[in-house]
């Protein structure tokens, strides 16, 4: 306990509170970094959300229905690719579109689920682990997609920075004509980034529908689809700051509710204010520290490829 | 069936649909909705959908309605009024206080079209306003909660600091502590009227602070859910949330604008409609208590009916006094109660909430 504040109880909320958009932005960070700007975060989610609570009421098995979450994100992102990649439509206006075709298309297959309950995601059992004062209640007492979206970012993390693969995921980012003519499949590696992000944000949305909230309700996202975006261009497109904005966003929104309900004499409006104001401020610390290594936007982020161009 | 015989019903149903228009004399009256949520947030808006409904139950083929849900309190207000009015709507309810200004806006546009605003308190020619007495159904919500609390703590999630949320905070609180001395409010201020994810957050932060019986004044059902979750209190807002009882849900406060709906489209109809501002409450069955259930005792479950009786036949007022105000000065004398005017522009906590009321 700090000044009235129980701060176990606030990392562990936190933990919990931030997964739905650590999940999708990392998802988005990989679209990104292979150069598409997907700006239909939002409406993969809620199609993670309604997919993923359908499938768990349906068959009664929560990590089916995280499973289907994942699917239902994937499937829409699919569809942008399609348009972008093959059709070469733009980046901006699709994303939007798709944001705004997943926010219908979930109310209208979501319709039968409102006002019901899902079934329960256990939490994992480490036995004497969640036991320990303080560290145990902080890291041992979660559902297992917390501990999924950890091990999520770091093997984005390792993926990124150790692997040939994905070597060449950012080499189709940075210059998609010369991965072009290096040889490598420029629509292909940019199908499964996308996938791969469509599925990440579908977990997210799944995530909120199922163990946040938990239940089904039209329009459930509120936007958090718009601050996974954020967070990664906030975290200059790394996977170890995406973790931090995420968690710094959800600790903070968790923290200003917590001061409200002890009675802090803060004014209202600038804790509400906290959340957009503290992550933006911390990241652009962050990146004037690390100058050395300034990682702007992919150099092809957006762009349209076509092999004749 | 075949594609022939489809054309062929389809026409004959056309020349059917044709041929009886003359038995209407006029155009159906057109009436709009707009909603701050979505109509299945199964709350706020999803009654007045209910309420609409029942304008075209009560009518029929003399009305055709109209809503844009989940619309934005903001600029984006008086794009979605100004797009009803074009279509030819001539009664337009805005379900929301944010869209006052927004409506004050596009009403001066449009002479011709009538429009309702919930909850708010600007009027014009043309712009009526309607509000419900939440503050009575909160009387009831609170004597529950100051006896069902034992830990002595009572949290409520506010939406934005209004008086019509202000209202309800302070009549659950002074019911709560007529019944329990020893209770304690907390208030959380999510701004928002619904982002399920946020007010499930502010649960937990009350939960956190040792809450055990939770009041909201937000739209989705996201408390109720992680109230089960901790084994505490709640109670349904704006709608039933009857999925929730009997635990967490102890009893809700249900808006019920049918009844005013059907009136004012029908004043509409008859040509008698005039600007004016309502305010019903449990009396005129705008504010309705929804089934107490079983986790009340008998004699908590009968004095919360009692007290709802008594502010239905008018024999009582949540707000009489002696009140003072949060600073200790006299709001209310012995025996006195509020004007309504006084009441719609509440601004201040009563005396004994401890939090402080954002300004």
């Amino acid at each position: 306990m700090i000044g009235g504040i129980d701060i176990i109880a606030l990392i562990a909320t936190l933990m919990a509170a931030s997964t739905p958009v650590l999940l999708a932005a990392t998802g988005e960070l990989i679209a990104e970094k292979s150069g598409v700007l997907n700006l239909g975060v939002e409406g993969m989610m809620i199609m993670g959300a309604v997919g993923g609570f359908a499938a768990a009421v349906a068959t009664g098995n929560p990590v089916l229905g995280f499973v289907a979450g994942a699917f239902a994100g994937a499937a829409l992102a699919m569809i942008f690719a399609l348009l972008t990649q093959v059709f070469l439509s733009n980046q901006v206006a699709t994303g939007l579109a798709l944001t705004l075709f997943g926010l219908g298309l979930s109310a209208l297959i979501g319709k039968g689920y409102e006002g019901i309950r899902p079934p329960p995601t256990a939490k994992l059992d480490f036995g004497p682990l969640s036991d320990i004062p303080g560290l145990g209640q902080i890291f041992f007492r979660h559902d297992w997609v917390v501990y999924l979206s950890l091990l999520l970012v770091a093997a984005t993390w390792y993926f990124l920075r150790k692997t040939r693969g994905g070597l060449i995921l950012r080499a189709v980012g940075e210059n998609h004509d010369a991965a072009h003519a290096l040889g490598y499949r420029v629509i292909a590696v940019r199908f499964a980034a996308l996938a791969f992000g469509g599925a990440m944000a579908g977990l997210g949305g799944a995530y909120l529908s199922l163990v946040r909230v938990p239940q089904w309700t039209e329009g459930m996202t509120a936007g958090a689809g718009w601050i996974a975006l954020a967070i990664v261009v906030f975290a200059s497109w790394r996977a170890e700051r995406v973790l931090i904005g995420a968690y710094l966003f959800g600790g903070i929104t968790a923290l200003q509710l917590q001061l409200q309900a002890a009675e802090y004499s803060i004014p209202v409006h600038l804790l509400s204010m906290a959340p957009y104001l503290i992550t933006i401020i911390v990241l652009v610390i962050l990146s004037a520290i690390h100058r050395h290594g300034v990682q702007a936007a992919p150099a092809s982020l957006g762009r349209s490829f076509h092999a004749s161009s | 069936m075949k594609r022939r015989s489809f054309l062929a019903t389809t026409a004959a149903a056309a020349m059917l649909a044709a041929t009886s228009l003359p038995a209407f004399a006029e155009e159906p009256l057109k009436i709009g909705f707009i909603y701050v949520g979505p109509v299945g947030d199964m709350g706020w808006s999803y009654q007045h959908d209910q309420g609409r409904q029942a304008i075209e139950a009560a009518y029929g083929d003399k009305v055709q309605t109209s809503f844009i849900e989940s619309v934005p309190e903001g600029p984006d207000a008086e794009r979605a009024l100004t797009q009803l009015a074009l279509e030819g709507n001539k009664l337009i309810f805005a379900t929301s206080f944010g869209f006052m200004d927004s409506v004050m806006n596009v009403a001066a546009k449009f002479p011709d079209v009538k429009f309702e605003h919930a909850t708010g308190y600007k009027r014009a020619d043309n712009v009526a306003t309607y509000d419900a007495r939440f503050y009575e159904g909160r009387a009831v919500m609170g004597t529950i909660a100051g006896r069902m609390t034992t830990s002595n703590k009572i949290g409520y999630i506010g939406s934005f600091p209004i008086p019509e949320v202000i209202q309800g905070i302070n009549s659950s609180y002074l019911h709560a502590k007529k019944v329990n001395p020893d209770v304690e409010m907390k208030v959380v201020w999510a701004y928002t009227w619904f982002d399920p994810a946020k007010e499930a957050d502010a649960a937990a932060a009350l939960i956190a602070e040792g809450v055990d019986v939770i009041l909201q004044h937000t739209d989705s059902t996201a408390p109720q859910a992680k109230a089960q979750e901790a084994g505490i209190y709640t109670f349904g807002q704006a709608s039933d949330m009857g999925a929730f009882a009997p635990k967490p849900r102890l009893s809700s406060i249900i808006d019920n604008w049918a009844p005013y709906y059907v009136k004012r489209a029908g004043q509409m109809l008859d040509g008698t409609w005039a600007s004016e501002g309502a305010w019903e409450g449990i009396a005129e069955g705008a504010v309705e208590i929804g089934e107490i259930t079983d986790e009340v005792p008998a004699e908590v479950k009968a004095e919360a009916l009692a007290l709802k009786d008594k502010i239905a036949s008018g024999e009582y007022h949540p707000f009489t006094g002696p009140l003072n105000k949060q600073d200790g000065s006299v709001w209310l004398a012995e025996g006195e109660t509020p004007a309504d005017g006084d009441l719609a522009g509440m601004n201040f906590y009563l005396e004994g909430i401890t939090a402080e009321l954002p300004k």
